[in-house]
């Protein structure tokens, strides 16, 4: 199959998805006891405003009317009003979004940074004690709470040692940098914005490395097995023979080939991560989508929900989408498979 | 231990394919690594104490006193008291009951369910499996912090409509698992020769598929308690678990973190009881995944 076939097949398959995760979450935000109108009124509306509002917002009319509403608005990219903020749902999810994506950016990173060298050594050192240790780490990592986590990294560092802030993305006294990308510490990078990179640098640490901490057990038991699968193939024992040095061999033959299906676990860490500062983001207070919809759950705001729910959704399988793609570019094999 | 000594531990007459073989074979290797029995150890402590609350606990969990409020670790109270004077050292042994039976009555139903369905699935393939596996396709891409947080929002704030939510958004990872096992033995030459024996799909998934997708099922469930008990903690965090006074781990972490910065210990225990159990499940569940993989058998 050609790759513009597969592209083709799979973004017909996206279409699917996406038309799927809007009727769950429209069957989802109708589960739901309260009267929306009503929740939007407020109490002291009296019945007839609440028949109006009713009648405005369309909830009077039958099920797949309201359905097929809502999904005509989806395909405008009207993902509705919330009912908490009363603005657009998308252009909150906007203004929330980088604050997201950087701080699952920089856990990314950190995850990767950590997580291949732990993995690396967990394999090369296979049932010895640093693969116990790396293990152990691992698995604690996906065992960790990691709303508790936060919490104790605050207390520690922020209560006790003073070092780090335990809240928000800046101080009080110092202007978020002139918006170019979103991101605090790429736009004061590069609008050469001193105070403000320092603190935005400070802040992030805490929350990242919780959100990071999780996943980096997930990379490292993934480069773990990759690793052990590379280290028994023959052109390693080859090499070996040939008299290379043994982290030659390692670091230069088996993981650059143990790297490439790390990949999609990379890929999809990437949309784990996306959603997994929901938790994260709450704890420390850090203003993106994460904390926002834990306030639109709590506030009953299906519509910020659903809206969150959706876009998620899409983006994790559009990346879903590059990782296969990359992937087929990275190992000719699997092209060949498919 | 060296191979020739396990092979000496099993009689030469014993039936390789009987279960008991199995199981002991499984058992042996389990031995071998410590983490797993750490795990099996910290799984054994959990049991004992959701079975023994009652007995060890030196305060009824829910006894209010308001002189003793937020007192540290001492003599007295092990783990400190609440805002209220309940001792959190009682009340963390009677949460295990709440934010562990989750995982168990979770995991169980969840896993029947899905990988039932998942074997007749792939056991019928066609259409059936078709529109079964973009069904869990779409499930599957909502996140699932989200569908379940927003499925808990919606039936309302109880443990056991966190359970429901965790229930069902669990179902379609194990309809995916069963379905690529049940893919591989229905083409397995027994399947094939039972059925030219004249074998209905019923006896071949009931007696095929089903019995040889066990143990990559089992691995799965014993991770997924892990995950479950993360699960429902966070739910409780956010409070959408068990509503008070119910002692429940995620719950305590959330009020603790009103006195986190002077109080520690409220949210600092309970956390710590979540961890440990979690890492507990996922300890032997590791465990048990690299002895019963066929996969990390050959390196």
């Amino acid at each position: 199959m050609s790759f513009s076939r597969i592209i083709v097949k799979r973004l017909l398959g996206l279409i699917l998805v996406v038309l799927g995760v809007s009727i769950i979450t429209f069957i989802v935000s109708h589960l739901i006891p309260g009267d929306p109108a009503r929740l939007i009124a407020g109490d002291r509306a009296t019945d007839e405003i609440v028949a109006n509002l009713r009648h405005t917002l369309g909830l009077d009319q039958p099920l797949p009317v309201q359905y097929w509403r809502y999904l005509s608005g989806l395909v405008h990219g009207d993902l509705g009003t919330s009912i908490r903020t009363s603005r657009p749902v998308l252009e909150d999810l906007k203004a929330f979004f980088p604050a997201t994506m950087e701080l699952a950016l920089v856990a990314l990173f950190f995850a990767t940074l950590v997580g291949i060298p732990l993995g690396v050594l967990s394999a090369v050192y296979r049932n010895k004690f640093v693969d116990q240790i790396v293990r152990t780490i691992s698995v604690s990592g996906i065992s960790t709470p990691a709303f508790w986590l936060g919490l104790s990294l605050i207390v520690l560092f922020y209560g006790r040692l003073h070092l780090l802030p335990g809240s928000g993305r800046l101080p009080d006294g110092i202007d978020p940098p002139t918006s170019i990308s979103g991101f605090y510490i790429l736009d004061s990078l590069l609008t050469g914005n001193r105070p403000a990179l320092i603190s935005s640098l400070r802040h992030i640490i805490l929350p990242a490395f919780t959100l990071g901490f999780v996943h980096l057990g997930v990379v490292a038991r993934q480069i773990r097995s990759s690793m052990l699968e590379q280290l028994n193939e023959d052109y390693i024992r080859t090499s070996r023979a040939n008299g290379l040095a043994k982290w030659t061999v390692i670091l230069r033959h088996a993981l650059p080939n143990a790297l490439i299906p790390s990949v999609t676990v990379l890929g999809l860490a990437m949309g784990d991560l996306l959603y997994g500062a929901v938790l994260t983001e709450t704890v420390f207070a850090w203003p993106g989508m994460g904390a926002y919809v834990v306030n639109s759950i709590q506030a009953l705001d299906f519509p910020a929900v659903m809206g969150f729910a959706v876009l998620v959704s899409f983006a994790y399988v559009l990346v879903n989408l590059a990782v296969d793609l990359l992937y087929m570019v990275i190992d000719p094999r699997i092209r060949e498979v498919s | 231990m060296s191979t020739a000594t396990a092979a000496a531990l099993v009689p030469v007459s014993f039936d390789r394919n009987s279960l008991r073989y199995r199981l002991g074979l499984v058992w042996y290797k389990v031995r071998q690594s410590p983490l797993t029995l750490y795990g099996l150890a910290i799984i054994t402590l959990v049991f004992a104490t959701m079975a023994l609350a009652g007995v060890i606990a030196p305060y009824d969990p829910n006894a209010v006193d308001l002189g003793q409020r937020l007192l540290p670790p001492s003599g007295l109270h092990w783990f400190g008291t609440d805002e209220v004077g309940r001792d959190l050292f009682s009340r963390i042994l009677y949460g295990s009951r709440q934010s562990v039976s989750v995982g168990l009555f979770v995991v169980p139903i969840s896993g029947v369910i899905g990988s039932t369905l998942g074997c007749f699935s792939g056991s019928i393939g066609g259409k059936v499996d078709m529109v079964m596996m973009r069904m869990t396709d779409i499930v599957m891409s909502v996140p699932s912090l989200v569908l379940t947080m927003a499925l808990a929002a919606a039936l309302g704030p109880s443990l056991f409509n966190a359970m429901l939510a965790i229930t069902v958004v669990r179902i379609p990872s194990y309809i995916r698992l069963a379905r690529g096992q049940a893919l591989i033995i229905r083409e397995m030459n027994y399947s094939k020769a039972s059925l030219t024996f004249g074998a209905s799909r019923w006896h071949i998934v009931r007696w095929h598929v089903l019995i040889n997708a066990l143990p990559p099922l089992i691995v799965q469930a014993t991770l997924d308690v892990g995950g479950t008990i993360l699960m429902a903690a966070a739910l409780g965090f956010i409070g959408l678990g068990a509503q008070q006074p119910t002692a429940e781990w995620g719950a305590m972490v959330a009020t603790g973190r009103n006195y986190i910065l002077d109080q520690w210990w409220y949210s600092g225990f309970p956390g710590f009881a979540i961890l440990i159990t979690a890492t507990g499940f996922n300890l032997f569940g590791d465990g048990l995944r690299d002895n019963l993989d066929p996969k990390q058998k050959a390196s």
